[in-house]
């Protein structure tokens, strides 16, 4: 183990991304061929790059969503998935698995709101049955009921608590999303595309949500094509190719100065150029 | 093309008319004359005409009138005969045997077919290829052979023992015709028949729920068994339950298949008695309008838990019979005061 993961496990901080060389296949097709990046607690890494440049998956491996066929990935030192016991890795329990995902929350392309249930209910449904007995976090029905429309309030939808997913517009549902990824008040949230899927009036909404998650000191991990987006608020932009990471860096310097021709390459074709009247 | 296109006026247009009406085409590059539009929110609109409409309508019209006329005065229908049954102690008697039969296998069967429809689900090779092969064994044999097999199941197996298997610890033994009565053949076979069908219906349903529900649950740290009742079968209950109650209201009706063990329910009552009076059809008369009763009671409850289900599956909720009746009168009978009145 590296000495950087002991010491920031040691010092306690909350939301330390560790992924060392994690790979993953489909069928005969390897999706991750070896990745390893490391994010800072509260830390805001975006991750750019063509389709099926193993970007989604690479998130989806830090909640276990994704099984990874070779390398770690670990959180305040504390290993997805696994257990060390002497010098070897011992599967972890399903029950184990879902307290480790309670740390992490996660906002979907599709948003994947729970249609019969009302936002506010979308909302309250993990913190009253996800945390498991001892969890500080654990409270009381009434307590998570008024978090719930805390949070609801905080992504500007109080008054949509009662109103059921399909009632709502595309943002208004990411909206909920995001307050429902945040009821566990996790270490770690990853957004998987969150504004692909949105008609581009309602893609702001959603992004000035999530700009203000990135000073709230939770750390971030967040897949996107807005480029615009990206050079705002991340502190690290991350580009994948071909299931491998090609370079990452500050914005400033991946998108203005990349080092690597693929890099270029893609920016001169995602980036627009400035509108011309 | 152009003929088609363009109508011809039946005056032929000199260029003196064309200046008359529009004036002289001075601006051949302005498209539209300036020429006021009238406002038409004030016009009276008349509906189009539907000659064929009307005549479809009289006809249907026509023959139901001609079949209750028929079903009304042709004396042998026999409606006396009807009535004097209708409510007779024994017809009632052998309706709740009906209805114990259906609700017993109608819940043994839904209960089954779930576990049945899980364990097809699972990624156990042992347990999908049990529960694939109960449903095409039950679904292969008619629901006849199964209720007479069971019933005659003491002539394979003497007595039906619990113990341990291939030892000689016995809990219990029984001679199987105590144990296997009438009633217990009759649950027997609508039950697991009953299974193999709900079992199908109820995995369709789980199959119609978005993947991407599951994979939230599971990255909220859901567990497995809330995810699936609080997540799935809700979602998977609209695709289920139009299914479900169809083989509930077949069901109604097909456990008057067991008169063939001579267990007296509805079906096999009415038998009974118009073997000993001879009046065939109105008895069958009298079974038929229970089982119409029973269906449409059964319609009503499926109205209902269907529309419990399709919260948040459509935007707004129709209106309920009872809650149109409501409007009706709020709007319609108090003129004056209220007449908006809201739902």
């Amino acid at each position: 183990m590296s000495t950087a993961l002991q010491t920031s496990a040691a010092q306690g901080t909350r939301g330390h991304v560790e992924i060392t060389n994690v790979r993953k296949s489909f069928g005969t097709t390897e999706v991750l061929k070896g990745v390893s990046l490391t994010v800072q607690p509260g830390g805001v890494a975006v991750i750019v790059g063509p389709s099926g440049s193993g970007k989604s998956t690479l998130l989806r491996t830090i909640n276990h969503l994704e099984k990874v066929d070779g390398g770690y990935i670990a959180i305040d030192g504390e290993l997805v998935g696994y257990e060390v016991r002497g010098n070897t890795l011992h599967e972890l329990r399903e029950k184990d698995i879902l307290r480790q995902r309670t740390n992490i929350g996660m906002v979907f392309q599709n948003f994947n709101l729970f249609p019969h249930l009302t936002a506010l209910e979308n909302v309250t449904e993990a913190p009253v049955v996800a945390l498991q007995p001892g969890d500080p976090r654990r409270k009381s029905k009434e307590e998570v009921r008024r978090r719930g429309l805390e949070l609801l309030d905080r992504v500007g939808l109080k008054d949509r608590a009662d109103a059921y997913p399909r009632q709502l517009s595309g943002g208004q549902q990411q909206r909920v999303a995001i307050a429902r990824a945040l009821a566990l008040d996790p270490k770690i949230l990853l957004f998987d595309e969150p504004t692909s899927a949105l008609d581009p009036e309602l893609v702001n909404e959603v992004l000035d949500v999530i700009r203000e998650l990135a000073t709230s000191g939770t750390t971030l991990l967040i897949v996107t094509h807005e480029m615009g987006f990206a050079r705002d608020v991340a502190d690290t932009v991350v580009f994948m190719d071909q299931g491998q990471i090609v370079e990452s860096g500050p914005p400033q310097e991946i998108f203005s100065n990349p080092r690597e021709e693929r890099t270029r390459s893609f920016f001169s074709k995602v980036i627009e150029p400035a509108f011309n009247i | 093309m152009t003929a088609a296109t363009v109508r011809t006026p039946s005056a032929p247009v000199t260029p003196e008319a064309v200046s008359a009406e529009t004036g002289p085409p001075a601006v051949p590059e302005s498209p539209t004359p300036a020429v006021p539009q009238p406002d038409y929110a004030a016009y009276r609109v008349v509906p189009a005409r539907r000659p064929w409409h009307w005549v479809g309508t009289g006809f249907v019209a026509l023959g139901v009138v001609a079949v209750l006329w028929s079903l009304a005065t042709n004396p042998r229908w026999e409606w006396g005969v009807v009535t004097q049954w209708f409510t007779a102690q024994s017809v009632v008697t052998g309706l709740v045997e009906t209805l114990k039969l259906t609700a017993i296998s109608g819940a043994l069967g839904f209960i089954l077919g779930f576990v049945l429809a899980l364990m097809r689900l699972s990624s156990s090779p042992l347990l999908v290829s049990v529960s694939w092969t109960f449903s095409w064994i039950f679904r292969s044999t008619p629901l006849l052979v199964q209720v007479l097999l069971w019933y005659n199941l003491g002539y394979l197996y003497e007595k039906i023992t619990l113990g341990i298997p291939f030892t000689d610890v016995r809990f219990f033994e029984t001679q199987t015709t105590t144990l296997i009565s009438q009633f217990a053949a009759a649950v027997l076979g609508l039950t697991l028949n009953q299974a193999a069908y709900s079992a199908e219906i109820i995995r369709g349903g789980i199959l119609s729920v978005d993947q991407g529900q599951l994979e939230a649950a599971s990255a909220l740290g859901i567990p497995a068994w809330r995810r699936n009742t609080r997540i799935v079968l809700p979602q998977a209950m609209r695709a289920i339950l139009p299914t479900a109650f169809n083989e509930i209201i077949g069901l109604v009706k097909g456990t008057s298949i067991v008169y063939v063990l001579a267990y007296s329910e509805l079906f096999y009552t009415v038998q009974v008695i118009y073997n000993r009076t001879q009046q065939v059809l109105p008895l069958l008369l009298v079974a038929t309008l229970w089982y119409i009763v029973i269906t449409s009671v059964l319609s009503i409850f499926q109205y209902y838990i269907e529309r419990h289900y399709s919260k948040g599956a459509v935007r707004n909720l129709p209106l309920t019979p009872l809650q149109k009746v409501r409007r009706f009168f709020a709007t319609h009978a108090t003129t004056g005061l209220n007449a908006r009145s809201p739902r």
